[in-house]
């Protein structure tokens, strides 16, 4: 089904004339627990999308949902069809008792490539992710971040047009991570529209744009700079805890950041710490312990 | 005072191969002390060497100023990755569990888990009540040494910033902290960094330090997608940062080579701890690989 928003999209680095897929109000119940709940998302051609949040937020629900293995109960998914799309679950695909070299064909089959291309690319991807020496080692005895590589390149082998992973960084060490990222730009830079989940903002900050979960909410959504300037009220940073603020302050890098919903009036003097500009994880932050105010009695 | 847990001079050897090449270490009471390092840099070995459960082939490490033991390790609080939590017990019979074993110790649960999830069993809790569950069950004989391998993994943002609290807390309470990790965001969470390559210690420092003056190109293109071929075609690395791209290791003289008549905004950045990081992991292993 295709919805009748669906706009062109042309802003920003790789934008194109294409349609964006994505999630127009999505919800998902599962039992009597709310999943998703009214959640959009816009997974833009040539651009990546990070979705973040804790364990439990809704991440894999939505990206399920993206992938088309799940259906909402309500609102409207736009994906391509399955054979346009690459999708890396949670648990990641990948046959431990094939070689790396043999889980590439298998998919290469699947997704109907011809043998020359398929191979081509593979082993392109391979050299370039620091996998080619390891190709005719069993998928089951790699160390846990060749097998997440090897599963990103199986998922965006046949150039699918959306690619959409499930976590494709945890556990993974710091030098196979730039790996995966590598094969994750690369994609993106032939034009896939790429969406993939993440615990941390080390990963959100590489992408053009990011959705963060909360127990099924939108917590905050777009690019860094526009969830950051939609901060509201403002940050201070102090060296102590301040007491008489505790559910609106956190601390970070051994300080402490307090978070004012207004701005403090005239009074505030140096015992009141100093103001700081917010990043990303600032803004986040916020915003979850505003919903975290919002919700208490 | 006295170094909680220190390791001096340590190598340890498999064989032919050096896991830990004539390492310092020590973790003082009161500080956070974060270890970074990718897979195979020796952190793991380190790790045990300290423990004690892995012998060294050179050099001393002790705890609580004697040889590591039995007894000295009782005197640690441990939060394994896989958290180290028994799934068919409830939080409430973990916590009764480890006072048992440690003969000592309180079963008192976080305030933020109510009295139902802590008679749930804890296999069918989130992760997020999971991870208080193991941090307290870590912290609840008052350690004097606590040892963190990724803690706020899995974590939403503010559950993050609350475990956050409880680690610093107990450092100023005077408990030392050795936590390991992958990810900057937790990186900057700790006083001290020591970064391990191929083994050995390559840099020391807050994160401040370790990052320096360091600077690096980025990239804005009108076209994003183009910028990162002209880059990768003139063999620089690349990576996606936001809207734009970085190019690690590279001169803006280079860079605007490589994107020839493009369009494109080219400025240097302060280096992050992550590219830093980097940069000392791959001198690491060519002068490694030279040797």
């Amino acid at each position: 089904m295709i919805s009748e928003d669906m706009s062109l999209v042309s802003d920003g680095p790789g934008g194109s004339d294409r349609p964006a897929w994505g999630a127009d109000e999505v919800c998902v119940t599962f039992g009597k627990t709310v999943a998703l709940d009214c959640v959009s998302l816009s997974a833009v051609p040539g651009q990546v999308t990070a979705v973040v949040g804790g364990d439990g937020a809704g991440k894999s629900t939505l990206l399920r949902c993206l992938a088309g293995v799940l259906a909402p109960d309500s609102g409207v998914v736009r994906h391509p069809p399955k054979e346009r799309t690459g999708y890396l679950p949670a648990t990641s695909g990948i046959y431990p008792d094939l070689t790396v070299a043999e889980n590439l064909d298998f998919r290469a089959q699947g997704y109907g490539m011809a043998k020359q291309a398929a191979s081509e690319r593979a082993s392109e991807y391979l050299d370039r992710a620091g996998l080619a020496a390891a190709s005719d080692r069993l998928a089951g005895q790699l160390s846990g971040g060749m097998r997440q590589k090897l599963a990103v390149i199986a998922a965006m082998l046949h150039h699918p047009d959306l690619i959409v992973l499930d976590e494709p960084t945890t556990g993974v060490d710091p030098v196979s991570r730039s790996g995966l990222w590598w094969l994750i730009a690369r994609a993106a830079a032939e034009g896939c529209a790429i969406v993939l989940a993440t615990t941390y903002l080390d990963d959100a900050e590489r992408c053009a744009s990011v959705l963060v979960l909360d127990s099924g909410t939108v917590l905050a959504s777009g690019t860094a700079e526009k969830i950051i300037a939609a901060m509201p009220g403002s940050l201070r940073v102090m060296p102590t805890r301040p007491l008489s603020a505790a559910a609106r302050s956190w601390r970070r890098a051994g300080m402490w950041r307090v978070w004012d919903p207004e701005p403090l009036d005239g009074a505030a003097g140096p015992a009141d710490g100093q103001m700081v500009a917010p990043d990303l994880q600032d803004a986040v932050t916020v915003a979850a312990v505003a919903s975290a105010l919002g919700d208490a009695p | 005072m006295s170094a909680l847990a220190a390791a001096a001079k340590v190598t340890k050897r498999f064989g032919q191969f050096t896991a830990v090449h004539e390492v310092d270490l020590e973790v003082a009471p009161g500080e956070i002390v974060g270890l970074l390092g990718a897979n195979g840099a020796g952190k793991t070995t380190l790790i045990r060497m300290l423990l004690g459960l892995v012998s060294t082939s050179e050099g001393e490490v002790t705890l609580f100023g004697d040889p590591p033991s039995r007894r000295t390790r009782s005197r640690i609080g441990y939060v394994p990755q896989g958290l180290g939590l028994y799934d068919d017990l409830s939080p409430e019979e973990n916590m009764e569990f480890t006072a048992a074993i440690f003969r000592s110790g309180s079963t008192r649960l976080p305030e933020s888990i109510g009295p139902s999830q802590a008679r749930e069993l804890v296999g069918a809790l989130p992760l997020g009540v999971q991870r208080q569950v193991a941090f307290a069950q870590a912290l609840s004989h008052n350690p004097e040494l606590l040892m963190l391998d990724e803690p706020t993994s899995g974590v939403g943002p503010l559950g993050r910033a609350r475990l956050w609290e409880t680690i610093g807390d107990a450092a100023e309470a005077g408990a030392g902290v050795l936590v390991t990790t992958h990810y900057m965001e937790e990186a900057q969470e700790c006083g001290r960094l020591v970064i391990m390559a191929d083994g050995r210690v390559v840099a020391e420092g807050t994160a401040a330090q370790i990052v320096g003056s360091g600077q690096v190109v980025l990239v804005e293109a009108e076209s994003w997608a183009a910028a990162f071929g002209a880059l990768e075609q003139a063999g620089l690395q690349v990576a996606l940062a936001g809207r734009g791209l970085r190019v690690p290791g590279a001169e803006v003289a280079q860079v605007l080579r490589a994107l020839g008549d493009l369009p494109a905004n080219v400025r240097l950045v302060p280096a992050t701890l992550e590219e830093r990081f980097f940069e000392l992991t791959e001198q690491a292993s060519a002068s490694g690989a030279a040797a």
